[in-house]
């Protein structure tokens, strides 16, 4: 009982501080990119799966993007889980509450709450922050309880304070600055983020590409309709409007 | 041919088949000279009844369980064939039941389509519409998103502001202390069963009601005024069928690509269908930064916020909101004009429409953002916040639309109506 009302206590400290008010960087994602959304598959399963579940999407979904059972089982299931599984985790909710202090959020619909660019800025905005139990801080989510999990590929920023000489105003502006370089190149790493959030993206509403090209035909279909429901009004209603109206 | 007639007559002995079918359709005679306004009475029941199939197979897969409900519905977008679809469907329809339920009553409302011999009519109508608030409201829970759970918590608070009873009533209305499952299990009911069918009985009272009376129109006469002296049908009168029946037609597929073009390419409508926040499950320990409604209810809850708490209680801003809704009941005894229609009315009352539908319109847009929105004024207006303030001038102006209505109207210049109905 005494948890309950310290996390009572917290709860709108973490909500502000969930709200990040930041400008996010744009992350272009291309729907249509099947490698990307695949290289994207990778780095989830690798990364994010061990602490973050998926229980909407199954395994055997990915088969959307061009693969097979087998390759699905070969590169994407590390688990014991069969490949009609969903994307669960071993660890249990109040284990991981123990651990980070809040349960990583199931990731299946996160693009469709959070939005594509707010994922792909925060994925970039992680920086050394000695001051926080992990040692990680972020900027569009300050004071988050998830680690750099992609540290070692980014390398480590650090959060910069400097001025700027803006028509003879000085003005001080925070900025992300890379100190020591990780095993990608930042473009290789922005990359990486744009791959995984195209692969959130599509893990938030596998039916869209479906959904889009049905819509194609709906309307095709229904503009034919509204020319021939058009001539049946124009035919009846030559009674009404001709000269024969007069009663 | 014989056969089937001597079928018809069989029945016809049996059941007022023929009968039915002259009363309402082949020998309903409604004016001719309806226009674009006159579209959305059929497609709001072409809405109801989409609402009504894809609901019963949403029903199909979905589990009322405050552990299942979430997850359920992402069941359904993703391993129930075409379920995807179904809900989109049932999700664009509640907003589109809305659209066109608020531009049938805009009709009524230019047209005087509320004034005497419609006033039960209008007073169904207004029944129906509450009806369809209280159905879209307890739907709203049942994803069991962060917005489902938030709204339904605020929504369900507001009736705790009541003196007296009202924290007795809030608790019975949830059966918890909280929202939960039990509420949510209830709320189901009410969703799927009980509103739908007060829903159903209160359409067929409607379309009976205006069958008795007759459709108005764009010029506000009575068409019933005008019949020819042998067959006793109204001169500017045409069957609704075939000559309605196939415009609606028409006016159907037209709302159908609108209707398609949003569940096909943009289903949340930038989150004004589908919240984004909704997309995270319910959280009773986290309660989000800013709680809003569905667009459709935006323009009340902005009236609700807008009227401040009087010795710390929210009430006076429930009543407020309340009254906003109900007193749409009284204007037919409201208007006091000459004349019915917004063709042969006068300067005056079309200011009066004109400053309502903006207060309707902006109290609806302000309704969806934070009351900080646009930053506060100086200290020469004690820094109140700018979005407050301009909500509180259109609560104002709301109702005055219909305080003042009695005086307005009475005072306009009108044009005199034509004997028959203009082409």
């Amino acid at each position: 009982m005494r948890r309950f009302f310290l996390v009572l206590l917290f709860a709108p400290a973490a909500v502000l501080a969930a709200g990040g008010d930041i400008r996010l960087d744009r992350a272009n994602i291309d729907s249509g990119d099947v490698l990307s959304i695949q290289r994207g598959a990778k780095v989830f399963v690798n990364y994010c799966l061990n602490c973050h579940s998926a229980t909407a999407m199954r395994y055997n979904r990915l088969m959307d993007l061009g693969l097979t059972e087998q390759q699905i089982k070969d590169n994407l299931l590390f688990t014991g889980d069969k490949v009609g599984d969903a994307m669960r985790i071993a660890a249990g909710k109040k284990d991981q509450q123990e651990w980070f202090g809040v349960a990583p959020p199931d990731l299946s619909v996160i693009a469709r709450a959070r939005g594509v660019d707010w994922l792909y800025t925060y994925m970039r905005s992680f920086y050394r922050d000695p001051a926080r139990e992990t040692g990680w801080n972020n900027l569009a989510f300050p004071n988050v309880g998830m680690p750099h999990v992609l540290w070692q590929l980014q390398g480590t920023q650090v959060l910069k304070s400097e001025t700027e000489d803006r028509g003879g105003h000085e003005v001080e502006h925070m900025k992300l600055v890379l100190e020591s370089p990780g095993t990608l190149q930042p473009l290789e790493y922005d990359k990486l983020a744009r791959d995984l959030v195209n692969y959130l993206s599509y893990m938030g509403e596998p039916a869209k590409t479906r959904r889009v090209q049905i819509g194609i035909v709906v309307l095709f279909l229904l503009s034919l309709l509204l020319v021939l429901s058009w001539l049946l009004k124009t035919e009846y209603w030559k009674d009404v409007h001709g000269p024969t109206t007069t009663r | 041919m014989g056969k089937m007639m001597a079928l018809l007559h069989w029945i016809d002995a049996r059941f007022p088949l023929t009968a039915t079918w002259k009363t309402h359709l082949s020998e309903y005679y409604a004016p001719k000279n309806f226009n674009f306004w006159y579209y959305f009475g059929s497609l709001a029941m072409l809405v109801l009844v989409m609402q009504i199939v894809t609901g019963i197979f949403l029903t199909m897969h979905y589990k009322p369980d405050a552990a299942q409900a979430f997850a359920s519905v992402e069941y359904i977008m993703r391993d129930v064939d075409w379920g995807w679809a179904i809900r989109y469907m049932h999700s664009t329809g509640s907003s589109l039941f809305f659209v066109v339920v608020y531009l049938h009553m805009f009709r009524g409302l230019i047209y005087g389509s509320y004034r005497k011999p419609r006033e039960l009519l209008w007073l169904l109508g207004v029944l129906i519409y509450l009806c369809l608030m209280a159905e879209a409201f307890f739907g709203y829970l049942l994803p069991w998103g962060q917005m489902s759970y938030w709204g339904a918590q605020v929504i369900v608070n507001l009736f705790a502001a009541i003196p007296f009873v009202g924290p007795d009533l809030a608790l019975w209305i949830r059966g918890d202390y909280v929202i939960s499952d039990a509420t949510l299990n209830r709320f189901f009911a009410f969703h799927v069963i009980a509103v739908p069918l007060v829903l159903l009985g209160l359409v067929a009272a409607h379309l009976v009601a205006l069958h008795e009376v007759g459709s108005n129109n764009p010029d506000g006469i009575e068409i019933k005024k005008k019949k020819d002296p042998k067959t006793g049908i109204p001169l500017d009168g045409i069957p609704f069928f075939p000559y309605y029946v196939v415009k609606d037609i028409f006016g159907v597929v037209v709302f159908l690509m609108v209707f398609s073009v949003i569940v096909f390419f943009a289903p949340e409508m930038g989150g004004y269908f589908l919240e984004h926040n909704n997309f995270v499950p319910a959280d009773p320990l986290k309660t989000p930064e800013h709680i809003a409604p569905v667009w459709y209810f935006t323009p009340f809850y902005s009236i609700l916020r807008a009227v401040p708490p009087l010795f710390g209680s929210q009430f006076p801003g429930v009543l407020a909101m309340g009254l906003a809704v109900l007193i749409f009941f009284f204007l037919p005894w409201l208007d006091r004009g000459v004349v019915k229609s917004i063709r042969y009315r006068g300067a005056v009352y079309k200011t009066a429409l004109a400053l309502f539908v903006i207060s309707f319109v902006v109290l609806g847009y302000l309704g969806t953002v934070p009351t900080n929105v646009w930053g506060q004024f100086g200290a020469w207006l004690g820094v109140a916040e700018r979005a407050t303030v301009v909500a509180r001038i259109f609560t104002i102006i709301y109702f005055l639309f219909f305080l003042l209505m009695p005086w307005y109207t009475r005072i306009d210049r009108t044009r005199p109506e034509p004997e028959r109905v203009t082409p």
